[in-house]
């Protein structure tokens, strides 16, 4: 058994489990008992590699970053998540998702969203499969994410504004579980990261997990190895950096490094950096670290990146994190800013806010001039363009 | 340790009474003092047992009217430390069967043993907490729990598996929350379709434990039909609705009493 993959109680070391209503049982129980025997098939694999290869693109490629390797003095390859359809590595979970749901017998599809990128990756396999689609979004959100809003509805979703408690992606994430509460029989609920009480957090992982397989192979083909030194991967709920570590996880001789948001730094009242300013608690249905008061309030949290924004991280992560097998970085949003204008100039191409705090790390942390270091650019900047204007430098 | 073992007062209503009216209110809602007030309140107007919510940022099982009595109360400045402060006199002025109903996270914020014995060293008879699934409390909370005279109070709902249901009645103490539809708090008005038929289906499995039936009950009509079928019922946001409009000692009486009055 794996120390570092989920334990046959949903755990990972202390963390995970199903913390949900009873009214939740069911249909959580239906998915842990069903999710190993579906996505093992040989039917389900076919139809999901069939989608990821001619609709999402994959593989994505594995880009050697010259100029930026030369400027930190080490081998940086970019694997670029965000080539994917839709912008982002957020589809490769909902392709897995929506295939799973109509082998349930479910036809109709709730889900949470901050950003808008999960929402958008959700609205587009349900045009796809012609399922309806219900989307909660915070109302603040909605208001600074408009462009994705209206994708979402262009996609044929119907987006709900989550108008209870801070109004972003923890109370839209209650929302999605209510109606999900009111909706047993017909719905199934695609978490948008790996998040959640069990199964989710696993299978999100599983379906993000094409990420690390596809390292390897292209590793094997342009370095003659199948491991990297490093991987590096920004972490909000931790979707993008569990499926880049996934295959490495217990190969301990791969250094792995997630990326946390500090917002205007860990000391400003503004961040969202989990490790740091957490501690274990229960949100969303599993226990991680969680940004709370003493009283067991959970804090909102800040971002510039909207993606990031969110007060606990999948408990995979907090394990990771526990057990000293990845290294956290908590990256101001002044850092990853200037990240993501360098890889701009740099290499051309302008990263996901989101991404740009992974590529930060360079900035805070030295790398051997033989080592390989991947870094997982989960998604492209186009919907963050306005941030990027309103930022100005550059 | 000194403790004394007397029948928790949740068996002795439900081995007294009939038609059981249980109220669900918020700590510290309308204001943060009201707590107490609320509690010899309802007991003077009738209520035979209460349920005070100890409010949670993200309470994923409740509809609107309990999220905002939850948020009035967090910027009130309620916290579990407050509330006990409160409750410090509790058995002084309030003798009916009282528990706790909140959210796990802020309770292992507090220390799950530290909670319990505060329960029992205020009078509480029992807890309800959602979202602590059936198989992580007996695994690491029933022994508290119990080394503290408590009963931890299990929900079943329209889908929950005959098989569930019958371990849960096994797992029991006090009674057993039965959901009226897949549902969260406060969501329907009325006796909805099949719902019915759920209780009936219940009620014929003959269970050990009582049961009472909760959410979406609002008024005497839904009071009454719930009461048909189990031991009585619980009444939340219908409640917390008056709280809002009259929150007076006599608001309280008037709505206790339009709902046990035996006229039709
Ligand atoms: C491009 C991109 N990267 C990363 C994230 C953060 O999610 P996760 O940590 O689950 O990968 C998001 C979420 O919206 C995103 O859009």
């Amino acid at each position: 058994m794996s120390k570092y993959h989920v334990n046959e109680k949903g755990y990972y070391g202390q963390f995970g489990g199903a913390y949900i209503p009873e009214m939740l049982h069911p249909n959580v129980e239906e998915l842990r008992i069903n999710y190993l025997k579906i996505i093992n098939t040989e039917a389900f694999k076919r139809d999901f590699d069939h989608l990821l290869k001619t609709y999402v693109g994959r593989p994505t490629p594995l880009y050697f970053a010259s100029r930026l390797s030369e400027k930190y003095a080490t081998k940086i390859y970019l694997k670029r998540e965000d080539l994917c359809h839709t912008g982002a590595h957020k589809v490769n979970n909902t392709i897995g998702q929506i295939l799973l749901a109509k082998r349930l017998g479910k036809s109709k599809i709730i889900a949470e969203t901050g950003a808008g990128q999960h929402g958008v990756a959700t609205a587009t396999v349900c045009a796809l499969m012609g399922m309806e689609c219900i989307v909660y979004m915070g109302e603040i959100d909605m208001a600074r994410q408009k462009p994705n809003v209206e994708r979402m509805k262009i996609l044929g979703a119907q987006v709900i504004p989550a108008t209870s408690g801070s109004k972003t992606l923890k109370d839209a994430t209650n929302e999605a579980m209510r109606h999900w509460i009111n909706n047993p029989n017909d719905t199934h609920y695609i978490i948008g990261s790996v998040v959640g009480p069990h199964p989710y957090p696993d299978m999100v992982a599983r379906f993000q997990s094409v990420i690390s397989a596809e390292m390897q192979n292209q590793l094997q083909e342009v370095e003659g190895r199948n491991t990297p030194d490093h991987v590096i991967a920004c972490v909000g709920g931790g979707s993008n950096a569990a499926g880049a570590f996934y295959h490495f996880l217990n190969d301990e001789e791969v250094n792995l490094i997630a990326a946390e948001a500090a917002g205007k730094g860990l000391n400003s009242g503004k961040s969202a950096a989990t490790t740091s300013l957490g501690k274990t608690g229960v949100l969303h249905g599993s226990k991680t670290i969680l940004m709370q008061t003493e009283d067991g309030q959970v804090v909102e949290p800040y971002s510039i990146s909207a993606g990031l924004d969110y007060p606990g991280i999948g408990p995979i992560h907090a394990h990771l994190f526990d057990a000293g097998r990845a290294e956290f970085y908590s990256i101001t949003d002044e850092e990853a800013m200037t990240a993501g204008v360098e890889l701009s100039k740099m290499e051309g191409i302008i990263p996901a806010i989101e991404s740009a705090h992974a590529l930060a790390v360079f900035g805070n942390r030295r790398f051997e001039k033989d080592e390989i270091v991947v870094v997982n650019l989960s998604g492209r900047g186009d919907k963050d363009l306005e941030t990027y204007i309103k930022w100005g430098k550059y | 340790m000194g403790k004394v073992l007397i029948m928790n007062r949740i068996d002795q209503v439900f081995r007294n009474n009939r038609d059981i009216l249980n109220v669900y209110f918020t700590a510290g809602f309308p204001d943060l003092d009201d707590t107490v007030r609320i509690a010899k309140s309802l007991e003077s107007a009738g209520a035979d047992m209460l349920e005070i919510g100890m409010p949670f940022s993200d309470p994923v099982a409740d509809g609107p009217t309990i999220q905002e009595s939850s948020q009035k109360a967090l910027e009130n400045g309620m916290t579990i430390q407050k509330l006990f402060d409160q409750l410090r006199d509790l058995r002084k002025e309030v003798s009916i069967p009282v528990l706790l109903m909140g959210y796990v996270n802020p309770v292992i914020q507090y220390g799950i043993e530290n909670f319990c014995e505060k329960c029992a060293e205020v009078g509480i008879d029992g807890i309800i907490i959602p979202d602590l699934p059936m198989s992580e409390y007996l695994e690491n909370y029933s022994s508290v729990f119990q080394a503290n005279g408590i009963h931890n109070i299990f929900l079943i709902s329209p889908n929950t598996s005959v098989e569930r249901i019958r371990e849960i009645d096994e797992k029991s103490g006090g009674f057993i929350y039965v959901v009226s539809s897949s549902s969260i708090t406060g969501a329907k008005q009325g006796v909805q379709d099949g719902q019915v038929e759920y209780y009936k289906r219940i009620q014929s499995m003959q269970l050990t434990t009582p049961r009472l039936i909760g959410f979406g009950i609002s008024d005497k009509e839904t009071f009454k039909n719930a009461c048909s079928y189990a031991n009585g019922a619980i009444i939340g946001s219908a409640f917390i609705r008056q709280l809002k409009e009259d929150a007076s000692d006599s608001g309280i009486k008037s709505f206790v009493r339009n709902i046990k009055s035996k006229s039709p």
